[in-house]
């Protein structure tokens, strides 16, 4: 078992055409996974590697049932590609695109809210159960099957977090970036929620990062709720007062947003925090070996 | 994306918001010119893209044009410094004269993006002013807040719940409602991730007036908004920021000597941690992007080593899929054309590691290569200490 994807699901690409959709789309079918469509409007009828382009995600997913949704849609269309996947009634979105407006994004969430559809993103790596099926644009080659789930706002340092397991001997069972946009799907308390509920999950690595408030948000949840272990990383202890945003910022988080802040949440809800970026691995080993004592 | 007050009391009017009558000026002369059409008494602001200005003498009552044109003489080319400036501070160039008006109250208003709701939030406080932050954390019962569904936007009945817990009433809280709907309007048209009025007033003559404003333009929503480039004003920018800009590097400068170039943000922050955890300083935080190209590496390189504090340079890529061959060649492109002789320690993850590294290393760059982020961070210290002794 894993979250989210697994060797059955089927895969439609929306903005398969593009430069970097049709790339990722053959390298993620390298890796194992079932792409059976593409959406690309007004490309609908010809084959790209073989895979059939639809001009609409109603028709792609009716026709070729496909149940999960890999966007590479440009900023402009970008949020239409997520309504227009909700529309179609497909499971899961994961949204790659980077640099969708907010504006878009607010009415988009509000929509995915609402829908029985779930939204992995924007502005993420992707989600890859390893093994098994790769939606998403992260190296295949350092993950291993396992029994860590990883959950990330960031995206190349989840591959350097992801790394590390592999080479500790840790090996995954989903990894699932969530991205580092403002408004996103998915949050890290709805992926930890599933990977508290997945029999093969045995522990949880997260990574976060200075801003917003979403790291405290999962502490509190991970004190009431979790039964598996957690060790966590939150990049920019060291990084200087960024450039802030007049006093709303400030105002709307209630000061919430410093690493220390972040750490200091995680720490007392029992998860075992790396102090170093070049100690997750490390991180994630005793927090195993810690539980298996109790 | 920041714009002037000046431009932001433009943009607010072109939506029916009232502002002062105000004169931008470039030149202490036209400074005085524009003293004299206010009749003399009038406010001096320097426009710089910072708060806190009040307090850092940046903004100033005067009562006669030659006392606002020696005021402007002292302003003009002053590196202002504000709690958020930094302590080097920010060059004035553009002042906005204003007429002096007489205030009767002040209250804060604002639109943002509220993270937690994923929702835009209107935010305001009966305690408007310089010290809206302090309110905010001693007595946030004096905050209201409110949470704007897209479905239906911001509806008038919401506005005047805002207004009259404001304290207004009759038709002057008519007016509030109007200009909350309109502050609204004016998020959405023009893609702001923020609109601030503080203070918005209401005047001795009871008027409501936006006394000073801020926006901030979402940097995402840019495409579609071609007058954004023009409203720019490059003064205010780091020259390496803007050259960065260019090439949709972020960079930011820092104190430090280690020039810093990896890709994505979170990795990046991660490599300043690790360089400090090992008694280094980073010079910069440098984000080549999630999928590094050649072009965009040489760039970076380029850009970091016209910083004349650096004294070494670090690399960390986790390309992935990105090949690392490709990598090399960029780092040595940029690296011959402008003859660095500086310390430079590689750390590259992806395809083709090997031959990257062998590029690097018959490249006849000072150069060492390393396949941990720790090593890296450790090695880059080394060197730096060994070439100072």
């Amino acid at each position: 078992m894993s979250i989210l994807i697994n060797k059955e699901s089927k895969i439609v690409v929306q903005g398969i055409t593009g430069k970097a959709g049709l790339f990722h789309t053959k390298q993620c079918r390298d890796y194992g996974a079932r792409i059976v469509a593409g959406v690309t409007p007004g490309k609908g009828g010809i084959h790209v590697e073989g895979i059939p382009v639809f001009d609409t995600m109603e028709e792609a997913v009716r026709i070729t049932g496909a149940n999960v949704s890999m966007i590479f849609v440009p900023p402009p269309g970008a949020a239409d590609a997520i309504l227009e996947a909700c529309a179609s009634g497909i499971e899961l979105a994961i949204c790659i695109t980077e640099g969708v407006p907010i504006k878009d994004m607010v009415m988009a969430k509000r929509v995915v809210d609402d829908s029985k559809t779930l939204l992995v993103g924007p502005n993420c790596p992707g989600v890859i159960t390893p093994g098994e099926c790769k939606v998403g644009i992260m190296p295949g080659y350092i993950h291993k099957p396992g029994k860590i789930g990883v959950v990330s706002r960031s995206g190349t340092l989840t591959y350097e977090a992801v790394k590390q397991l592999s080479d500790a001997g840790l090996g995954q069972s989903t990894c699932v970036g969530i991205g580092g946009d403002p408004i996103i799907g998915m949050k890290f308390i709805d992926v930890l929620k599933r990977f508290n509920d997945d029999p093969d999950t045995d522990g949880v690595f997260m990574i976060g990062e200075i801003g917003g408030g979403a790291e405290e948000d999962a502490a509190e949840w991970i004190k009431k709720n979790m039964k598996k272990p957690v060790a966590a990383f939150i990049a920019g202890v060291t990084a200087p007062p960024g450039k802030r945003m007049g006093h709303a910022g400030a105002i709307i988080t209630g000061g919430k947003g410093k690493a220390v802040d972040k750490i200091e949440a995680l720490k007392n809800a029992g998860v075992l925090v790396a102090q170093s970026p070049t100690k997750m691995g490390e991180a994630m080993m005793a927090a195993m070996k810690a539980k298996k004592k109790k | 994306m920041n714009i002037h007050e000046y431009q932001a009391k433009e943009i607010l009017s072109n939506f029916d918001i009232p502002v002062p009558r105000g004169r931008v000026a470039l030149t202490a002369d036209q400074v005085e010119r524009a003293a004299k059409m206010m009749g003399g008494t009038c406010v001096v602001k320097a426009q710089i893209y910072a708060g806190g200005r009040g307090k850092a003498g940046g903004v100033q009552l005067v009562h006669h044009p030659e006392q606002a044109h020696e005021l402007a003489k002292e302003l003009f080319g002053k590196r202002l410094v504000t709690p958020q400036t930094g302590p080097e501070g920010l060059k004035v160039r553009r002042i906005l004269v204003e007429e002096a008006v007489g205030i009767a109250r002040e209250f804060y208003l604002s639109i943002t993006l509220d993270r937690s709701t994923s929702r835009y939030c209107l935010i305001a406080s009966a305690e408007g002013g310089v010290d809206i932050e302090e309110t905010a954390t001693k007595s946030p019962e004096k905050i209201y807040k409110l949470t704007i569904d897209p479905y239906t936007g911001l509806r008038p009945y919401q506005a005047r719940k805002i207004s009259l817990a404001l304290g207004l009433n009759g038709s002057l809280s008519e007016d509030c409602v109007n200009l909350i709907l309109n502050l609204y309007r004016c998020v959405l048209e023009k893609d702001c991730s923020l609109v601030e009025i503080n203070p918005l007033v209401v005047t001795r003559a009871g008027w409501l007036l936006a006394m000073d404003a801020k926006i901030n333009f979402d940097d995402n929503a840019i495409f579609r908004h071609w007058e954004y480039h023009d409203m720019m004003d490059y003064s205010q920018l780091d020259p390496l920021e803007i050259s960065a800009g260019k090439f949709d590097l972020a960079y930011i400068k820092l104190t430090g000597n280690i020039g810093c170039m990896v890709n994505g943000a979170g990795l990046a922050m991660a490599t300043l941690d690790v360089l400090k955890e090992n008694g280094g300083e980073p010079a910069n935080f440098l984000d080549v992007g999630g999928g590094a190209t050649r072009e965009k590496v040489a760039e970076a390189f380029k850009i970091i080593l016209q910083d004349k504090d650096v004294k070494g340079v670090f690399v960390n890529i986790f390309g992935g899929i990105m090949r690392c061959d490709v990598i090399a060649q960029g780092i040595i492109e940029a690296a011959s054309e402008v003859q660095c002789t500086l310390p430079i320690v590689v750390r590259m993850d992806g395809s083709q590691v090997e031959e990257g590294k062998k590029l690097l290393l018959d490249s006849g760059l000072n150069v060492k290569c390393v396949d941990f982020l720790g090593a890296g961070a450790e090695t880059i210290v080394q060197m730096l200490a060994e070439a100072k002794a």
